[in-house]
């Protein structure tokens, strides 16, 4: 067994045990954090795979910002386990019939029929100056333009939605205006000096 | 020495594993010693700005103060407190140190020597100081208390939001230099008129935006609200005590310096000399080595680190996060065009 098979079974054997660990754990804190690394690991097969762009993008991106924001939102949560699983066998029947379904759609996709050393031979190895970065973004930019800014566009309005959607103004909510204060103008604005008769 | 050479010859050959650990291990303790001094540095200059004299007690001028606060970190007990969660607990600054330390195996400190030459080195860098936050996140929920956890919240908003700039910031540096490899965006920065040359004249307000972006990220004052004594005592790490505080502690100015490191290498020309094509000081300053040049820039860049948190009181949190997002962002965005359209048209003494 090469150097290289040996860290391909090591991180795909913690990236199966942490995917588990994701969907067994009752502690939704600690499946987050499986999930942190599953991303990971899958981030190092990528890596294996000389796609190195995309691997720390992965890191970058779902590592970085998704899940810290993912985590964030599931530490605040109260969850009570108990009532989670209240229905848990009256869906099952369901819960399986799609599970099983879905599992055969992949299986027919990307199964060992349709990928394999026969199918996609090896590719070549690269030279070492090769720059994995360099050869996306040229073809991103050129021949992938349109589905490329067509994508970003989407994102763009789902992101306006979404603060459209959860967006509100409380009127009973007080806010300090920052470009009211910078108006301010020495005199009255800001102090006024009263003057008055002394009590006795 | 000759036998030496060729010993480090052979390792490359044959046992290159043991060859990079050795150059682990040499960027790694004199960081250690550099951090421990950072601390020494920061309470003498703080002392100095306040009219006071800082630590003078240990060892000439308390120059073994460091040392000393070691060793006391060290022979203290470590205080796991009840109802936390304990592996947890435990890992958290492990995940704040390392990627601090990570990150340094692409800084190149001289022209060349660099531990891992890759070309997608920039993304690798954005991405590790990215994944520091988890430490933070980590440490302040599983101490089980509310103010570590507030602590750990604000944070997390924090860097998440000051990221976005400080990547776009970047965006702008590697637009400039077009390269992601750090070596080749200092080797852009070169030029016959010394550090007119180096990118912080043209990208001046990236420039600007990212050391201050850096300052967030690295929880400093003025924006060290998630530890802010006054409100949630010490904010993340109020449970935490000897070595795992310790490690917090380094993770911190571990990450400062690396953010130095940064700014030095993205807009301060890293390796480069400052009078290099200069008339009389340019030729007379020649033999300086890469390296010094380079140590100079960080030890100048971490001064500001220091200088900042003595002189401007915290920020509030929501004047923070308009300053992130309101100001920041848009001003990148804004001058990563300008960028844009200066390296296309091929502007005068830096693009051309």
């Amino acid at each position: 067994m090469t150097f290289e098979l040996f860290v391909f079974y090591l991180f795909s054997f913690i990236l199966v045990a942490a995917a588990l660990m994701v969907i067994t754990r009752r502690n939704p804190v600690h499946s987050a954090l499986f999930l942190v690394l599953a991303f990971f690991t899958s981030a190092g097969i990528w890596l294996l795979a000389e796609a190195e762009f995309l691997a720390i993008v992965l890191v970058l991106v779902y590592v970085g910002a998704v899940m810290v924001l993912f985590l964030f939102v599931v530490m605040m949560l109260d969850i009570d386990v108990a009532t989670l699983r209240a229905g848990f066998i009256n869906y099952l029947p369901v819960a399986l019939m799609v599970a099983v379904v879905m599992a055969l759609e992949i299986f027919v996709i990307v199964g060992p029929g349709n990928f394999g050393l026969d199918v996609y031979p090896s590719p070549p190895p690269l030279p070492t100056d090769y720059s994995n970065t360099e050869a996306l973004g040229s073809v991103l930019y050129t021949v992938y333009m349109y589905p490329f800014e067509i994508a970003a566009v989407i994102l763009l309005v789902a992101i306006i939605a979404a603060i459209g959607l959860a967006n509100r103004t409380r009127s009973d909510s007080k806010y300090q205006d920052p470009s009211l204060q910078v108006k301010v103008r020495k005199g009255p604005d800001r102090i006024q000096v009263v003057k008055m008769e002394a009590e006795d | 020495m000759d036998s030496l050479i060729s010993l480090w010859e052979w390792l490359g050959e044959n046992l290159i594993i043991i060859q990079i650990l050795i150059k682990i291990v040499l960027i790694v303790a004199p960081l250690m010693l550099c951090v421990a001094y950072f601390t020494y540095a920061e309470r003498k200059i703080i002392g100095y700005m306040q009219v006071r004299i800082g630590p003078n007690r240990v060892g000439p001028k308390g120059w073994l103060q460091p040392i000393a606060d070691a060793v006391k970190l060290m022979f203290k007990e470590i205080v796991i407190p009840s109802g936390a969660n304990k592996t947890l607990f435990l890992i958290a600054p492990m995940l704040t140190l390392g990627p601090a330390l990570a990150a340094w195996a692409v800084i190149p400190f001289s022209d060349g020597l660099v531990l891992a030459d890759i070309n997608a080195a920039l993304l690798y860098v954005i991405a590790l100081t990215s994944v520091g936050v988890y430490g933070v996140l980590i440490a302040g929920w599983a101490s089980n208390s509310k103010y570590a956890f507030l602590g750990a919240m604000r944070s997390a908003a924090q860097i998440v939001s000051y990221e976005i700039a400080m990547g776009f910031a970047l965006v702008g540096v590697l637009v400039a230099a077009g390269s992601l490899n750090l070596g080749d965006i200092v080797r852009a920065q070169q030029g016959q008129a010394g550090f007119l040359d180096w990118f912080w004249l043209p990208l001046m307000p990236l420039f600007l935006i990212y050391f201050i972006s850096g300052v967030a990220e690295t929880n400093r004052a003025p924006f060290d609200v998630a530890e802010g004594e006054s409100e949630i005592v010490a904010g993340f790490h109020v449970e935490y005590s000897g070595m795992p505080f310790a490690v917090f502690f380094l993770g911190e100015y571990a990450n400062m310096i690396l953010i130095s490191a940064l700014t030095a290498l993205f807009f301060l020309g890293g390796w480069l000399s400052p009078f290099h094509g200069f008339p009389v000081i340019g030729p007379a300053l020649e033999w300086v080595p890469g390296m010094v040049w380079f140590f100079l820039k960080v030890m100048f860049v971490g001064f500001f680190y220091l200088w900042l948190r003595a002189t401007f009181p915290r920020y509030r949190y929501d004047q923070i996060m308009r300053l992130g997002w309101k100001v920041f962002i848009p001003i990148t965005i804004v001058w990563i065009a300008v960028v844009g359209l200066a390296v296309v048209l091929e502007m005068p003494w830096w693009f051309d």
